[in-house]
C-alpha cells in the first residue's frame, strides 16, 4: 500500500491543483462577480459597453471564474413560496365551454327544446333543456365537445364529467382533467413568473416548482419580499370587453353571459361588460412605458396579427360604442371608439406613475398568470445581515481552523502537520466543487465546513491511533504505516456512509436551511475522504521515501 | 523524544463497565426526564413549525422591550413576543430585537397591510429602526414542514439501523440505535429544558448529531468486531472494555477537535447560527459519553454470537492471522 505508481501521484496531485485553481476567484469575489456579471450584461444585449469591458478586464478572463454562489441568508434577498389557485381555472374554462355548448345543443332545438344556463358553482354548468325526456341525447351531444385527457395516467378518458338531474345536465371537468389542467396552469405560472422576473433582471434568481402546485422564488438583491410579491402576485390579466351598462351599483342584475366590473379610479363606478372578450393580454405581441398626449404616463401595446385583425373588425362594427380595457377585474378605462383600429396598436393611459406604467408594460409583456397564487412563507433578509453573517462566519472558520491546526499538531507533530494542510485542502476543495456544481452555500453551510474541519481530521486521527498502537506492538516504522492504513479502512469507510446516510436523507427530505447545510456535508464527505486516505498517505510515503526514517515518534 | 499532547494516556485499562448500572441508568434517567419535560414543557416552536412572523428589527439607539410591545399591543395582533437579542459581536451603537408574531390568518403568511402597520407602529416609537430580517410562514406550510422533519429525522435513523444490520450484526445495530436515539432526544430535552428555539435549523443539527453519534459508534463496532474474531475465547465484557480502552484516544480527539471547531462558531459565528451550533456542540458531548457507555452496553446485554467460525469473517480472521503478530495488548 505504500508504494503510490507515479500516475496516481500526478492524479491526486492534479486533483488538489485543480481545485485550487478552481477555488482561488473566491478569494476576489467582489472583482469576479463584477468581471462575471459584465459578461452576462453583454452576452444579453448583444454588445458590449466600454463599461463592461472594462469590468470584464477586472479578472483575467483564461482564469476560472467560478464563484460559490451566496445563499439568500448571506447576501441578502427575497424568498417567497405561492400556492397556485389551480381552481380558478375550472371556472374560466367552465365559461369558455358555455357558448360552444349552446350553440351546439342550439342546432339540435327541435329535438333537446329551448337551452338556458341556471345558476351554479362557478366550476359547473349547469344547463336547464326544454325537453327533459331528451336528456340522454342532449347528453350525447355534450359528450362530442370533450376531448381526451392528455396525460399519462389519465390517458383516454373523457374531459367533461356530465351528470343529469331531471331537466338540469350538470357539466364539469372530470378528475384526469382537473389534474391535467392543475399540471398546465402550474407549469404555464412558472414559466410566467420566471418571465416576469427575468425582466427585472437580478442576478441567478432560483424559480422551481415544488410539489403539485407550489412555486418557490427566491430572488437575490431584492429589496424586499413585498416587493417581489408586488412583481409575481398580480395576475395580470388584460382584456378588452364590449360595456353594456354603467351605473354606480355593485349588485346590479347583470344578465347572463354578463359580469359586473369596478372601474379602477372612479370610486363607486360599476360597469356592466360581456363577460366574452374581444381579444385578451395573449394576443399582445408587445408593452412599453410610454407618455399620453397630455404627458401622462401610460403603456403603448400592440397585437399580434390575429389579435388585430379581431380588434379591427370589433371596433369598425361599433364605432361610437363604448369597450372596456379591464385589468384583473377592474376597469382601466372605457373609451368610446371613435373610428375603427385596424392597425393592432393602443395605448392605456390613466392615472399612475412612471414606475407603474412601468411595472404594467413588464406584467403585461411576460404575459398574464393563469390563476392567482396565495402566498404561503415569504422571508426578506437584509444585505448588511447578511455581510454580517459572512463577517462572523469566516471570523468564526478561521479561528476554528487555527484551533483544530494547533491541536493536531501538537497531538501528532509533524503527521499532524500533514493532517492539517490536508485538512485545509480539504476547505478548499469543497469551496471548488460547490462553485463547480453551482451548489449554493448558506449560513448553516458554513457551520457545515466547519463541522467538517472537526471530522474531517477524524479520518486521519483514526489512522494514527492506529499506527501508534502497530508502533506499541513492536512494528517497524514502514510496517506500522502501512498497517495502520489498512487497518483504519473499514472504520473510516463505516463512519462516512453513516453520516452520508443521514446527510443523503436531509437533502432529499429537508427544504431551506436543512438542504444547504445538506449539501456541504456530502460534499464534505467526500473530499476528506480523499484527503485523509489519498493526500495525506501520499505526503507520509513522500516523507517515508526522502527521510527512511529507522523509528518514529508518533 | 518529541513533545505529544496526549489528553488519554497510552494503554489505559479503564473499567467501563464498573459503573455500567450507574451510567446506564443516568441515559435512562435522562431519557425519561426529557421525555416528560418535552410532554410538560413543550418545545419552544420557531415560525417554521407553528406559522407566524418575525421580525428582525435592528435600531442604533437603545430601545426598551416595553416601549416596543406597547406600539404593538395597539394593533391586535393576536400573540406577540419581544426579545432583545445579544452578541458580543454587536457594537455600543447596535441593539437587536427579535420581534414574533402569530399568525393570524389560517393559510397564508403575512398580509402586506399588516407588516406595514407593524413596521409604521415600531417607526412611531424608536425613528432609528431598520427591518433587517423579516420571515413569516403560513401554518400551512408549517403543518408540512414539521411533518417532513419528522419523517426525515425517521428516515435517516431506519437507514442508518439498516446499515449497520447490514455491515455488523442485528445486536451492534439495537445498540448503535439506541445510542442514537438517546443523544436525539436528550439534546430535544434540553432544548425543551431551557426553552430555546426549535426551528428547521435544529432538525438540521440534530440529523449531524445523528451521523456524528453514528460515526462515533460505528468507530467502536469496527474495533470491537476485529476484537472478537481476534480473541475468541475471552469474555465479551472483557473483549468490549479493551475495544473501549483501545479505541478512547480516538474517541477524545475527534470529539476535541469536533468541540474546538464549533467553539469557535458558538462564539464567533453570530447570533443568527447560535441556536443551531448549540445543538450540535451538545450533541457532540452527549454522543461521546454515549458511545463510550450506552452503546456497547446494549450489545452487551443483548448477547453477541461468538461462534464466528460458520460465517464469511472467517476469511478476513484468517487474513488477520497471516498478516502479522496479533495483537498482544490484553489487559
Amino acid at each position: 500500500m505504500l508504494q503510490i505508481p507515479t500516475w496516481k501521484r500526478v492524479l491526486i496531485i492534479g486533483i488538489v491543483l485543480v481545485g485550487l485553481l478552481y477555488a482561488m476567484p473566491n478569494l476576489f469575489y467582489q472583482r469576479v462577480e463584477t468581471h462575471n456579471d459584465a459578461i452576462t450584461a453583454a452576452e444579453r444585449a448583444g454588445f458590449e459597453t466600454p463599461e463592461q469591458a472594462a469590468a470584464r478586464s477586472l479578472w483575467p478572463d483564461w482564469l476560472p471564474a467560478t464563484l460559490v454562489n451566496l445563499g439568500l441568508d448571506l447576501r441578502g434577498g427575497a424568498h417567497l413560496l405561492g400556492e397556485v389557485n389551480v381552481e380558478e381555472v375550472y371556472a374560466s374554462r367552465m365559461t369558455a365551454l358555455w357558448p360552444e355548448l349552446r350553440d351546439a345543443l342550439a342546432a339540435q332545438r327541435d329535438v333537446v327544446g329551448a337551452v338556458r344556463r341556471v345558476p351554479g358553482p362557478p366550476d359547473q354548468l349547469h344547463v336547464e333543456i326544454g325537453n327533459p325526456d331528451q336528456m340522454a341525447r342532449a347528453v350525447e351531444i355534450v359528450r362530442g365537445l370533450a376531448t381526451p385527457v392528455v396525460s399519462v395516467s389519465g390517458a383516454g378518458t373523457s374531459s367533461l364529467d356530465i351528470t343529469a338531474q331531471g331537466a338540469t345536465m350538470i357539466v364539469q371537468l372530470s378528475e384526469a382533467e382537473r389534474a391535467a389542467t392543475d399540471d398546465r396552469t402550474v407549469q404555464q405560472s412558472l414559466e410566467i413568473v420566471r418571465r416576469r422576473v427575468d425582466e427585472v433582471g437580478t442576478r441567478e434568481p432560483t424559480i422551481q416548482r415544488q410539489g403539485q402546485d407550489r412555486i418557490l422564488i427566491q430572488v437575490p438583491g431584492i429589496g424586499s419580499a413585498e416587493e417581489l410579491k408586488e412583481l409575481i402576485g398580480t395576475t395580470a390579466k388584460l382584456t378588452f370587453n364590449p360595456v353594456v351598462g354603467r351605473g354606480t351599483d355593485p349588485n346590479v342584475q347583470a344578465g347572463l353571459g354578463n359580469i359586473v366590473v369596478p372601474a379602477m379610479e372612479e370610486p363607486g363606478v360599476y360597469y356592466t361588460l360581456a363577460e366574452a372578450p374581444v381579444v385578451t393580454g395573449e394576443d399582445l405581441t408587445d408593452a412599453r412605458p410610454s407618455f399620453d398626449p397630455n404627458g401622462q404616463p401610460a403603456v403603448d401595446f400592440r397585437f399580434g396579427p390575429q389579435g388585430a385583425r379581431r380588434f379591427g373588425a370589433y371596433t369598425a362594427a361599433n364605432v361610437g360604442q363604448p369597450f372596456a380595457i379591464v385589468l384583473d377585474n377592474q376597469v382601466i378605462s372605457a373609451p368610446v371608439i371613435r373610428q375603427a383600429i385596424p392597425g393592432g396598436n393602443g395605448q392605456i393611459s390613466g392615472a399612475m406613475t412612471v414606475d407603474e406604467s412601468t411595472q404594467l408594460a413588464v406584467l403585461l409583456r411576460a404575459g398574464a398568470l393563469p390563476a392567482e397564487m396565495t402566498f404561503l412563507e415569504e422571508r426578506t433578509i437584509g444585505p448588511e445581515l447578511g455581510q454580517d453573517s459572512i463577517d462572523a462566519g469566516t471570523k468564526a472558520a478561521t479561528i476554528a481552523t487555527v484551533l483544530v491546526v494547533g491541536y493536531i499538531v501538537a497531538s501528532y507533530g509533524l503527521f499532524g502537520a500533514f493532517a492539517s494542510a490536508a485538512v485545509i485542502i480539504n476547505v478548499i476543495l469543497i469551496l471548488a466543487i460547490m462553485g463547480a456544481m453551482g451548489a449554493t452555500l448558506t449560513l448553516p453551510g458554513i457551520a457545515g465546513i466547519v463541522l467538517t474541519v472537526g471530522t474531517a481530521v477524524d479520518a486521519n486521527v483514526i489512522i494514527y491511533e492506529r499506527i501508534r498502537e502497530e508502533l506499541r506492538a513492536g512494528k517497524r516504522v514502514v510496517k506500522a504505516i502501512d498497517d495502520g492504513f489498512n487497518e483504519a479502512m473499514s472504520a473510516i469507510i463505516d463512519a462516512n456512509v453513516t453520516t452520508f446516510i443521514a446527510a443523503l436523507v436531509m437533502f432529499f427530505l429537508g427544504s431551506g436551511p436543512v438542504k444547504g447545510f445538506a449539501v456541504t456535508l456530502v460534499i464534505g464527505i467526500a473530499t476528506s475522504v480523499f484527503t485523509a486516505i489519498y493526500l495525506t498517505r501520499l505526503m507520509i510515503v513522500v516523507w517515508l521515501e526522502r527521510r527512511r526514517p529507522a523509528s518514529l515518534v508518533l | 523524544m518529541a513533545f505529544r499532547l496526549k489528553l488519554v494516556p497510552d494503554n489505559t485499562k479503564i473499567d467501563f463497565f464498573r459503573w455500567q448500572w450507574l451510567t446506564a441508568g443516568i441515559s435512562g434517567l435522562a431519557m425519561v426526564a426529557s421525555v416528560i419535560i418535552i410532554l410538560t414543557m413543550g418545545l419552544n416552536f420557531g415560525i417554521d413549525f407553528k406559522g407566524g412572523t418575525t421580525i428582525r428589527a435592528e435600531s442604533s439607539t437603545e430601545f426598551s422591550v416595553a416601549e416596543y410591545r406597547d406600539a404593538l399591543d395597539g394593533l391586535d395582533l393576536g400573540d406577540v413576543s419581544i426579545t432583545e437579542v445579544f452578541d458580543p459581536g454587536f457594537g455600543p451603537d447596535r441593539h437587536v430585537a427579535q420581534i414574533r408574531i402569530g399568525t393570524t390568518n389560517d393559510t397564508g403568511s403575512v398580509t402586506p397591510e399588516e407588516l406595514n402597520r407593524i413596521e409604521s407602529a415600531l417607526r412611531a416609537v424608536d425613528p432609528n429602526v431598520t427591518f433587517a430580517a423579516i420571515e413569516s410562514v403560513g401554518p400551512k406550510v408549517s403543518d408540512e414542514l414539521i411533518k417532513t422533519a419528522l419523517y426525515a429525522v425517521g428516515a435517516a435513523t431506519i437507514g442508518i439501523l439498516f446499515y449497520i444490520w447490514l455491515r455488523f450484526e442485528w445486536q451492534f445495530a439495537v445498540g448503535a440505535v439506541t445510542a442514537l436515539v438517546h443523544d436525539v432526544l436528550v439534546t430535544v430535552g434540553i432544548f425543551s429544558l431551557f426553552q430555546l428555539r426549535f426551528d428547521l435549523t435544529t432538525i438540521a443539527a440534530l440529523l449531524t448529531i445523528l451521523g456524528y453519534s453514528v460515526n462515533d459508534t460505528v468507530v467502536v463496532f469496527d474495533r470491537l468486531r476485529e476484537n472478537l474474531i481476534k480473541f475468541k475465547t475471552m469474555p465479551l465484557i472483557d473483549v468490549m472494555n479493551l475495544t473501549v480502552n483501545e479505541t478512547l484516544s480516538r474517541t477524545v480527539m475527534t470529539a476535541v477537535t469536533t468541540a474546538l471547531a464549533l467553539a469557535a462558531l458558538l462564539i464567533w459565528g453570530g447570533d443568527v447560527i447560535r441556536n443551531f451550533v448549540f445543538a450540535m456542540f451538545l450533541g457532540v458531548f452527549i454522543g461521546a459519553y454515549s458511545t463510550v457507555y450506552l452503546a456497547k452496553s446494549v450489545v452487551l446485554w443483548l448477547g453477541v454470537r461468538r461462534d464466528w467460525s460458520k460465517s464469511e469473517k472467517i476469511a478476513k480472521a484468517e487474513r488477520d492471522e497471516l498478516s502479522g503478530t496479533p495483537f498482544q495488548d490484553t489487559p
